[in-house]
C-alpha cells in the first residue's frame, strides 16, 4: 500500500510541473506537439529511474561534501546514454527535440529527486519514486503538448481533427506555451483545492 | 555585418528566454524585484561568457582531437560546475562588494540551462572563437533584458487586482506569454 502511494503521488499530488513548478525549460520548449512531449517525458523518466537507482545504491560511499557534483556526473552519464540511443533508433524525434535532450542534465527535477529522495531511501523505493515523478512529468507534457497541438495545428498525435483554416498558430509558437501552461496550472490548482 | 546579425539575432529575434525557453527557472524564480533581476542578470552574463570560451577551447582542442566528442555533455556540465565554484572563490577574495551582490545567485547558476544551452549552441552552429564570444555576450544581454523587463511587469502586477485562481505562477506565465508575443514583432529583422 505504501509503495502504491509512493507511485501515484507524481501524477497530481506532487506533480513536478503543475504543483512543484520545476523543469520549466523542456516543458515549454518541446511541447509544440503531443508526440514531442511524450518523447521528452519518456527520455526524462529513463534518466530519473536509472539515476535514482544508482544514487541510492552508492549513497553511502559518497562523501557529503562532493555529493552534488557526484550526482551530476551520474545523471550526465545516463543522459549521454539516452542521447546516443535516441540518435540511433529515433533520429526524427531526436532532431525535433534537439538541444533539450542534453539539457536533461540541468533539469532541476532529476537533481531534485536525487537530493530529496534517492540519497535517503532504499533502491526499490527510489526506483518507484523516479518512475512516479517521471510518468507525472510525461503526463503533464503530453497534456500541454496535446492542447497546444489541437489549438495550434488542428491535430492530435498527427491525426487531423479539423480544417487547418480554423487553427490559431500562436499556440504552437513560443507565446502559446506560456499562456496555455499558465491556464493549465490555474485549472489544476482549482481542482486540488476542491 | 555578420556580427551584427549574430547580435540582433540573439538579443531580439531568438531571445534566449522568451523564444528558446532556456533559463526559465531563474526567469520565473528571481524576477519579483528589479534589483535582484539585475544581480542575477549580471552573474549569469559573467559565467555565460566565461563558460562559452572554456567549453569552446576544450571541445575543439581536447575532445575533437582525441575523438571523445561523445563525452561532451558530461565534460561541459563538470566544467560549468567547476567554473561557478572558481568564480565564487575568486570574487570573494578580489571584490567583496561584488560578491555580496552576486553571491547568492552563483550556486543557482550551475543548473541554469541557459549556460549549458549556449555552450552547446556555440558548438552546434560551428562558430569560430570570436563569433562564439559575440554570441555568448549577446545571449547574456538578451537574458538580462528579458529578466529586467519581466521583473518590471511583475512589480506592477503586485499592485493589481488579479483573479484569485490566477494568482502567483499562472499570472506570471501568462504575462510572460504576452511579453513573448511582443518579442515576436522582431521576427522579421534578421
Amino acid at each position: 500500500m505504501n509503495q502504491w502511494k509512493n507511485f501515484t503521488k507524481g501524477f497530481i499530488k506532487e506533480n513536478p510541473i503543475f504543483v512543484l513548478v520545476l523543469g520549466m525549460c523542456p516543458t515549454l520548449g518541446v511541447t509544440s506537439s503531443a508526440m514531442n512531449g511524450l518523447g521528452m517525458g519518456l527520455a526524462t523518466t529513463f534518466v530519473l529511474v536509472m539515476a535514482n537507482i544508482v544514487i541510492s545504491m552508492v549513497k553511502s560511499f559518497i562523501p557529503e561534501k562532493v555529493r552534488i557534483p557526484s550526482f551530476i556526473v551520474i545523471i550526465a552519464a545516463f543522459v549521454t546514454v539516452v542521447q546516443l540511443m535516441m540518435q540511433a533508433y529515433v533520429p526524427a524525434l531526436y532532431k525535433s527535440l534537439g538541444l533539450f535532450i542534453p539539457l536533461i542534465v540541468v533539469n532541476c527535477i532529476v537533481l531534485g529527486r536525487a537530493e530529496a529522495f534517492a540519497s535517503k531511501n532504499r533502491v526499490l523505493s527510489s526506483a518507484i519514486d523516479g518512475l512516479s515523478i517521471g510518468l507525472g512529468f510525461s503526463f503533464a507534457l503530453v497534456l500541454l503538448g496535446g492542447i497546444r497541438e489541437i489549438l495550434g495545428s488542428g491535430k492530435i498525435f498527427d491525426i487531423a481533427l479539423y480544417s487547418e483554416n480554423y487553427v490559431s498558430l500562436i499556440f504552437v509558437l513560443a507565446p502559446g506555451a506560456f499562456i496555455v501552461l499558465g491556464y493549465l496550472i490555474a485549472f489544476i490548482n482549482q481542482i486540488r483545492k476542491s | 555585418m555578420n556580427y551584427l546579425i549574430i547580435i540582433i539575432g540573439a538579443i531580439l529575434v531568438n531571445n534566449i528566454v522568451l523564444m528558446q525557453f532556456l533559463g526559465i527557472c531563474p526567469f520565473l524564480g528571481v524576477s519579483k524585484k528589479i534589483s535582484t533581476a539585475i544581480g542575477m542578470g549580471g552573474a549569469v552574463a559573467f559565467v555565460l561568457v566565461l563558460a562559452t570560451i572554456v567549453t569552446y577551447l576544450i571541445q575543439n582542442y581536447i575532445l575533437n582531437t582525441l575523438g571523445l566528442a561523445y563525452l561532451q555533455t558530461i565534460v561541459f556540465i563538470l566544467i560549468i560546475a567547476a567554473l561557478v565554484q572558481m568564480v565564487e572563490i575568486i570574487l570573494k577574495k578580489v571584490s567583496p562588494p561584488m560578491y555580496q551582490a552576486l553571491g547568492i545567485f552563483l550556486p543557482l547558476i550551475t543548473t541554469n540551462c541557459a549556460i549549458l544551452g549556449v555552450a552547446l549552441l556555440t558548438i552546434q552552429k560551428e562558430f569560430n572563437l570570436v563569433e562564439g564570444v559575440v554570441f555568448a555576450i549577446s545571449n547574456a544581454i538578451g537574458f538580462a533584458l528579458a529578466l529586467v523587463i519581466f521583473a518590471g511587469i511583475r512589480e506592477h502586477l503586485e499592485t493589481q487586482n488579479v483573479p484569485k485562481g490566477l494568482q502567483g505562477t499562472p499570472i506570471a506565465l501568462i504575462a510572460a506569454g504576452i511579453l513573448a508575443m511582443a518579442f515576436m514583432g522582431f521576427s522579421g529583422l534578421v
